[in-house]
């Protein structure tokens, strides 16, 4: 645990909330001008978070040179209710710098893509807004000083997902993936407020040097119940299991949301909840071991379903899910690990971001066809393309001296280090992982880029137009020495050491876990290349194994969310509904019926004839005398 | 003889009285059975004035007998005009109000 | 003599005649009624009423209230129960009541409810402290009449007035409910005439038949050739078939020809004779 002073902002960085006011102001303009700005709504919406990504960086240097790495900014107080007191100010320290300039750096490079891969979409303007409605929450989320403010970054960008998934409204099948990412990071949501519940009733605080300070009081078993509860946040957010079906139907979207939210920094929040919440992570080794296990979990379970999807964007998301997996094992291995997460996280938002900008531009070329088993032999139709995916390909599968080889395989050493045989387990599903990572890559590549051309005479491949391919130059850029420049010399490690401590062991970049990393993906490429490279790329799907066909269907993740909650909710409301139509209507309908019956009975009394109504009277006047007597005997 | 045989009588002819009433279809035996109830009526009252020696139920049968007659007068009357209408004088024809 | 408890001073042959009287007319009177809620014919109910009334009458007269008596025989038994002949002459003379009851359980529950409600009477008066017949006090004035139009005069002044009011009000309602309206004006002499002539039955109608045996309105009157005439008796008996036929006449065989011929004036509104 590090104590670190935060200090109220200085110089420069007192104008940080113009990180905030940029994209909103955007966002604003472009949603609330409505088809007035339609003309030049895309040059705003590209402005704005260059505009961001400037400032970003001034700040950085200016925090560079400051002492006291850590300054709070104060906005205004929010919430200043007795106990209860939430501001809303930003913290700008180390870690949330960093993911400033990745936020504002990969999206800006993606918006400006944008503006070439949604140049025939007549929605576009909408699309920057949305776009700029997403960055202004994410910062809001990075920059915020305490889990309320977070909180509402959180939901900020779970809103802007769900617009930017559905973004073509008129598909069916959008709509529902937009609705089924939402629901599923309510889940994720629901916990995190949990969380901040469980804060704010232990510690009176909800502030990161209130509840950081305070967490002590609380005992083990209070932390271990906070990391609980914020991994779950987490892995909504993430992606990771079990709430990781969301992610591959998330691709519906245009391919740069796909880029930029769920490859680069959306998914990436939940990391950066887990890295903030260190402290008290600190004191739960129990919420530690949880993480490293969901971490392994998803990234077996991501690789294997990449493995098996002939959709490149859904083969990539799967990718995502994987190394995120790997971030979230990075973050579990405590301050060992930390550093190595941020890393991770960094070198992959250029290199993922690269990837998806490049099948991007592939469906661009391809009349919007994302089958992987109708390209092939694309290499000499898109070569700039073929170039920055390749680059991003080499970086994402470990290959030095590639971004990937630097930020991941330190993980898989530390793994080793921890102790006991968990330590073993964990690395080696990770070992297992990059493996998978380089098979599945090099599937993609093969049937991509090589061989023999699969697709059909109406299709003509060409290349996209500069304004889409400049970022993914310079995204390409960012994968070949991303990796590099923040492992070697620890760069990144001593930048943020205030926040999140340091590593105890350090290892050095050649390790022999990393060494062995790299033979397997060697292995994994080697077999990718037998099985696609040599062989013909199927083009019907394959009746298979059981574990093909598994991972062809998610390794029936939607199957068990179904069966496991669907269905029985299904079953909850059916009951509920009879109970209500045939419980209560009926008592209240019984009732009804009752006077209505009795009342339908009695009224055959009414038979029309005088002579029975003289009856009846007879009889009341007997019943009278009757009472008359009894009472005066 | 006591005055209790002659309410009993009373009491007897006012319940075949009664009955007649249920029982009977015809509009006029009807009225005609309702007379008896009354004459029964009459015939306790002044019972009970020859019991308490004052003549308070000799007048009370006499107004009785007053309140019938112009009560017959009336009701004929009425039966004559459903009768003229109907062409039926039976109680039951007029049976429409019912359920 | 004080005519007024003429009977209420009993000897024991005036107990025992007083006794005598009273069942002879209990029983008659309920005899009376009970064939009264059962005999078919209206008129024979009113007869039998008229029977209850006199012997509830002469009950009066025993008891010692003459006037009441003589008030039941003039104005109830003879005005009220004459009301009724006439209306039961005009309305219902052939109206019998069919022995089938219409409504199911109705006589069922008549007679248990009425047996009931006996019961329940007889306990009540079997209760109550009935004390014997008492001598008039002296307020009761000199005799009956002076006595009841004391009484009528000065304490049941109101109510006095009261039923003077219901009367002039229940002629009034006779009266209104009685009137028909014409709907047409009325035809003159003129137009009476005119239309019997139009008619082509400009006689008046035969009388009934009257025959050394039977003289009576129902009998129809014979046709020179033995057939009845159907205009000969009232068109209110016809239809009761309460017309009789005539003693049989064996037809004339020789003034055939001439019957054919004279009797059978077709007449223009369809009535024919034969």
């Amino acid at each position: 645990m590090t104590t670190v002073t935060t200090i109220a902002a200085t110089g420069a960085l007192k104008l940080s909330w113009l990180l905030l006011v940029f994209p909103l102001f955007g966002a604003a303009v472009l949603l609330v001008g409505g088809r007035r700005t339609n003309r030049w709504g895309h040059l705003l919406g590209v402005a704005m978070p260059v505009a961001a990504f400037v400032y970003g960086v001034v700040a950085f240097f200016s925090l560079l040179g400051d002492t006291d790495r850590s300054q709070d900014q104060h906005l205004y107080s929010w919430i200043p209710v007795a106990r209860l007191q939430v501001n809303v100010s930003l913290l700008v320290d180390p870690l949330s710098i960093c993911f400033v300039l990745l936020i504002t750096g990969v999206g800006s490079l993606i918006i400006i893509y944008s503006v070439g891969y949604m140049a025939h979409d007549r929605d576009r303007r909408r699309f920057f807004g949305y776009l700029n409605l997403f960055l202004a929450s994410m910062l809001l989320l990075v920059l915020a000083d305490n889990y309320v403010v977070l909180y509402v970054g959180w939901e900020g960008v779970g809103l802007a997902s769900y617009l930017l998934i559905g973004f073509w409204q008129e598909r069916p099948s959008a709509a529902v993936a937009a609705k089924k990412a939402f629901i599923v990071n309510r889940v994720g949501d629901a916990s995190l407020t949990l969380a901040i519940f469980l804060m704010f009733s232990e510690f009176g605080t909800t502030s990161f040097t209130g509840v950081f300070g305070s967490v002590h009081s609380g005992g083990s078993g209070v932390a271990t119940a906070l990391g609980l509860l914020l991994l779950l946040g987490a892995c909504g957010k993430s992606a990771q299991v079990p709430l990781q079906s969301w992610l591959l139907d998330a691709m519906e979207g245009p391919t740069p949301v796909s880029a930029l939210i769920h490859a680069a920094t959306m998914v990436t929040a939940g990391v950066y909840l887990l890295v903030r919440s260190n402290p008290i992570l600190a004191l739960a080794p129990d919420a530690r071991v949880a993480i490293a296990i969901v971490g392994t979990v998803t990234l077996l379970f991501g690789g294997i379903i990449a493995s098996a999807k002939d959709d490149i964007k859904k083969s990539l998301a799967g990718s995502t899910m994987s190394q995120i997996g790997y971030m979230f094992l990075g973050a579990g291995l405590g301050p060992a690990g930390y550093v190595f997460a941020i890393a991770l996280l960094l070198s992959h938002g250029f290199y993922k971001a690269g990837l998806f900008l490049g099948a991007g531009s592939v469906m661009h070329g391809m009349d919007d066809e994302q089958d992987m088993r109708r390209y092939g032999g694309l290499a000499r139709y898109l070569p700039v393309t073929y170039v920055t995916f390749g680059l991003a390909y080499l970086a994402i599968i470990g290959i030095p001296p590639f971004s990937g080889f630097f930020a991941k395989d330190p993980i898989i050493g530390a793994d080793f280090s921890e102790h006991g045989s968990g330590g073993w387990v964990l690395g080696i599903c990770a070992l297992l992982g990059a493996g998978i990572t380089a098979f599945y890559m090099t599937r993609m590549m093969l049937m991509t880029w090589y061989g023999k051309s699969r697709w059909d005479d109406k299709a003509h491949p060409h290349e996209s137009p500069s304004v889409m391919t400049g970022p993914m130059v310079v995204l390409a850029i960012g994968s070949v020495g991303a990796g590099g420049f923040l492992i070697i010399n620890d760069r990144l490690q001593d930048f943020l050491a205030p926040v999140v401590g340091v590593p105890p062991v350090s290892h050095g970049i050649f390790t022999v876990a990393g060494t062995v990393a790299l033979v397997l993906a060697l292995a994994g490429v080697a077999i990718a290349w037998l099985r696609y490279g040599r062989l013909p790329v199927p083009v019907m799907a394959p009746a298979g194994r059981f574990l093909t066909v598994a991972a062809r269907k998610d390794l029936y993740g939607d199957a068990f969310n179904e069966s496991i909650l669907m269905r029985p909710g299904q079953w909850l409301t059916r009951l509920s509904v009879y109970f209500d139509n045939r419980g209560l209507d009926g008592l209240v309908n019984s009732l009804a019926a009752l006077v209505g019956g009795t009342s339908g009975r009695v009224r055959k009394t009414e038979n029309g004839f005088v002579r029975s109504y003289a009856l009846s009277m007879f009889f009341g006047a007997a019943a009278l005398v009757t009472l008359l007597l009894v009472v005066r005997l | 003889m006591s005055p209790v045989h002659y309410v009993s009588l009373a009491v007897i002819l006012f319940v075949i009285g009664a009955v007649g009433v249920l029982v009977r279809r015809n509009a006029i035996v009807i009225f005609m059975c309702v007379e008896l109830m009354l004459n029964a009526c009459n015939l306790a009252f002044v019972a009970f004035a020859s019991m308490h020696g004052n003549l308070d139920g000799q007048v009370i049968a006499f107004f009785v007998m007053v309140v019938a007659a112009a009560e017959v007068v009336v009701g004929l009357a009425i039966l004559m005009a459903i009768y003229r209408a109907r062409r039926s004088a039976s109680v039951d024809d007029a049976n429409l109000l019912k359920y | 003599m004080n005519h007024s408890y003429v009977l209420a001073a009993g000897t024991n042959t005036d107990e025992v005649a007083r006794e005598t009287i009273f069942w002879i007319l209990c029983f008659a009177s309920i005899g009376a009624a009970l064939a009264m809620i059962l005999v078919r014919r209206a008129v024979h109910c009113a007869m039998m009423l008229a029977v209850v009334m006199l012997a509830l009458a002469t009950m009066y007269a025993m008891q010692g209230a003459p006037f009441l008596a003589f008030v039941q025989i003039i104005v109830y038994t003879g005005a009220v129960l004459m009301l009724f002949l006439f209306v039961i002459m005009l309305i219902g003379i052939s109206s019998a009541d069919s022995v089938t009851e219409t409504i199911k359980g109705q006589r069922m529950a008549a007679g248990l409810v009425a047996i009931g409600f006996f019961v329940i009477l007889i306990l009540g008066v079997g209760h109550a402290a009935l004390g014997p017949a008492t001598r008039p006090t002296a307020a009761n004035g000199t005799n009956n009449l002076s006595g009841l139009a004391t009484l009528i005069f000065t304490t049941y002044v109101f109510p006095f007035e009261v039923t003077g009011a219901l009367l002039i009000t229940a002629a009034l309602g006779a009266m209104v409910l009685a009137h028909r309206e014409r709907t047409a004006p009325r035809p003159t002499q003129r137009q009476l005439a005119a239309r019997r002539l139009e008619s082509g039955h400009m006689a008046p109608d035969p009388s009934p038949g009257v025959y050394a045996l039977h003289d009576a309105a129902d009998r129809p009157a014979l046709l020179p050739d033995g057939t009845t005439s159907e205009l000969s008796v009232s068109t209110v008996l016809a239809p009761r078939g309460v017309a009789e036929e005539p003693p049989s006449v064996p037809p004339q065989k020789e003034p055939e020809a001439i019957t054919a011929e004279s009797g059978h004036e077709p007449a223009p509104s369809g009535r024919a004779d034969t």
